[in-house]
């Protein structure tokens, strides 16, 4: 309990330099940004006023004060696209971006696991071979345009999977909402015909990022496993006449799996990057797509809102790992 | 100054011998060639491009609008009938160019910042170390698009976002490299000598961590050039007319469910191409450098 203390604690200057740092965007906005809420024809009275009423014309440390206040509350602005609370359009919108990354992230890794042990424990061998095809294209594809071929061939060519435009086709209704998964949601109403729809809308953009997130994964995997299946207890395992099946799923694997699981960190920073582009790709309602059409729209507030969610969706998501980390190998619990 | 001249005297023959050991590298493995190979084409499109086409990148001609690939059009032609080889080709000078300088900026600040912070130590590593953290804690792209966004969309700030995201790799690279040689002997030598520290750190330690971060350097291009990309794919930076990759792969998602590949794939595969050229120049360059392969 300490230790999760502790690490919590830990990731506290990690949250302050976020909220720094969005702040500062926030204030290095080109020109003015009072004169830009005035509109072109104000006046520099009227400038003057909306920039007291914004607190534009305190000392930067009483607006930091004012700025970190409001986010306490939840205030992350309006949006002046959609004319609602940034923070009410985030919360809409999260859930199909949380059920795109987390479904990209499952896939990858039920892939990436596997193929990465399997070229370790048979070097030159068709997994091994096939490992480093994937790890290279993996890092030569752009993300948005693997997302482009595939749409291409398997809505175009194939017809196999539904338009690239959103959740749910046109006619299908959403399920009930409980966690906004569609196909957790789907399943708890028992709704089979609902989460056959959203899975096949989802197979693409989620086949797109799982593409994407399976090259350091895979590469990490089969590096780990080959120092460790080269360490001395593995040997001694072997030499002690334990089944090669054995040595290699219970001593080799779990060991081989610390760094795999150091590098999801990573990994997530390159997934919720990469989810933007996806969700551009695909026309996935989330909140990726909000800060997109904000961004075009040269609608600020959404913008910072996104980045700021985005990155201490990532704080925490680090601090996960970590407190993981600690679960699975005593000794790094030992160190704090 | 004897330690500079020292290394003076001495360079033309290293520079020999590692001209030597590069061509060993090049001829010896074929990948390696080819990587290199693939530079030279780049760097003639970057640098020939709008010569070399046989279109003007920028003329529509709406009556030839989305033709699939011909010998008239070998990459076919977009929605407004320009020819997609010719913009392909000319889109090369601009991605590079935002390539390179984004590099070249996080080379010479990460690069400073990090040698400086692992030779001196101190609140120097401290403030160096805290900085890269901060953007650390961000997921890269997404702080490219918030600096993008605060600074105003221009290919400028699309340099300086990606330049700022790289940071950390930077900093920390040259810091490590610069601590395990702070107290080398060649270090030593130069301050016995009467040497300032920074008169050191710029003529003895830095010239000594070059080599490592121009693998750096070369790994991390593909990396920019993907981050230029990503960010004009949805729509910061580069204006519509201008041909550049990602936009160009952009305007051609919405051609893509109607079935013309061409106006995306091209583009596309260009930016692939040069990414995955820059990549594997980083493991030659990486061959050349490790002192392992050498003799």
């Amino acid at each position: 309990m300490r230790t999760v203390l502790l690490r919590l604690l830990g990731a506290l200057p990690a949250l302050a330099g976020v909220i720094l740092v969005t702040f500062l965007l926030t204030r290095v906005l080109p020109g003015d940004t009072a004169s830009y809420f005035a509109g072109p024809t104000a006046s520099a009275e009227s400038i003057a006023q909306i920039r007291a009423e914004l607190g534009l014309d305190r000392p930067l440390p009483e607006q930091f004060f004012r700025y970190v206040t409001a986010l306490a509350q939840g205030d992350l602005g309006m949006s002046l696209t959609t004319g609602q609370p940034v923070l009410k359009d985030l919360t809409a919108r999260l859930p199909a971006s949380v059920e795109l990354t987390l479904a990209a992230l499952l896939l990858a890794m039920s892939i990436a696991i596997p193929l990465g042990i399997l070229a370790a424990v048979k070097q030159g061998s068709w997994a091994d071979h096939l490992c480093r095809i994937v790890v290279t294209a993996g890092v030569s594809l752009p993300v948005f345009f693997t997302g482009l071929l595939l749409v291409y061939v398997f809505y175009f060519i194939l017809g196999w999977s539904p338009a690239p435009l959103g959740r749910l086709d046109a006619f299908a209704s959403a399920p009930p909402t409980v966690t906004g998964l569609y196909l957790v949601d789907s399943l708890l109403a028992g709704d089979m015909e609902t989460f056959r729809a959203s899975l096949a809308q989802m197979a693409l953009p989620v086949a797109t990022l799982g593409l994407f997130a399976l090259a350091p994964i895979a590469r990490i995997s089969r590096g780990s496993m080959l120092a460790v299946l080269s360490a001395d207890f593995v040997r001694t395992a072997r030499a002690s006449g334990l089944s090669p099946r054995y040595v290699i799923l219970t001593y080799a694997f779990r060991n081989a799996m610390l760094p795999v699981l150091t590098t999801l960190g990573m990994v997530f920073s390159f997934l919720l990057g990469a989810n933007v582009l996806v969700e551009k790709v695909f026309a996935w309602p989330g909140v990726g797509s909000y800060a997109v059409e904000a961004l075009i729209a040269s609608d600020f507030a959404p913008v910072q809102g996104f980045v700021l969610t985005m990155a201490i969706l990532y704080v925490l998501l680090n601090l996960a790992i970590d407190l993981l980390y600690g679960l699975v190998d005593p000794r790094a619990r030992m160190d704090a | 100054m004897s330690a500079a001249q020292t290394t003076t005297a001495t360079r033309p023959r290293e520079a020999g011998a590692a001209w030597r050991h590069a061509r060993h590298v090049i001829t010896g493995n074929p990948v390696t060639a080819l990587a290199f190979a693939l530079f030279f084409l780049l760097l003639l499109c970057a640098v020939l491009g709008p010569a070399l086409v046989p279109y003007d990148p920028l003329a529509s001609d709406t009556a030839n609008a989305l033709q699939a690939p011909s010998w008239a059009h070998p990459f076919g032609t977009d929605q407004l009938g320009r020819d997609i080889l010719s913009r392909v080709v000319v889109a090369t000078r601009l991605d590079m160019t935002v390539a390179i300088a984004s590099v070249v900026l996080v080379f010479a600040l990460g690069g400073l910042a990090g040698v400086a912070a692992g030779y001196f130590g101190g609140w120097t590593d401290r403030v160096v170390g805290r900085i890269a953290d901060t953007i650390m804690a961000f997921p890269l792209f997404v702080l490219a698009m918030g600096i993008v966004a605060a600074l105003g969309n221009t290919v400028t700030n699309i340099v300086i976002a990606t330049a700022i995201v790289n940071f950390p790799l930077y900093a920390r690279l040259a810091r490590a490299e610069a601590r395990v040689r702070r107290e080398a002997g060649f270090v030593q030598a130069a301050r016995l000598t009467g040497n300032g520290e920074w008169r050191i750190l710029l003529t003895q330690i830095l010239p000594n961590i070059l080599p490592i971060m121009a693998v750096q350097v070369s790994l991390t291009m593909g990396y920019a050039i993907l981050n230029a990309a990503g960010l004009s794919f949805i729509g910061l930076g580069v204006r519509p007319p201008m041909p550049e990759w990602g936009i160009m792969v952009a305007e051609g998602a919405s051609f893509i469910v109607s079935g013309e590949w061409w106006v995306a794939l091209f583009p596309g595969l260009a930016l692939m191409l040069a990414v995955f050229c820059f990549n594997l120049l980083g493991d030659g360059l990486r061959d050349i450098v490790d002192p392992q392969r050498r003799g």
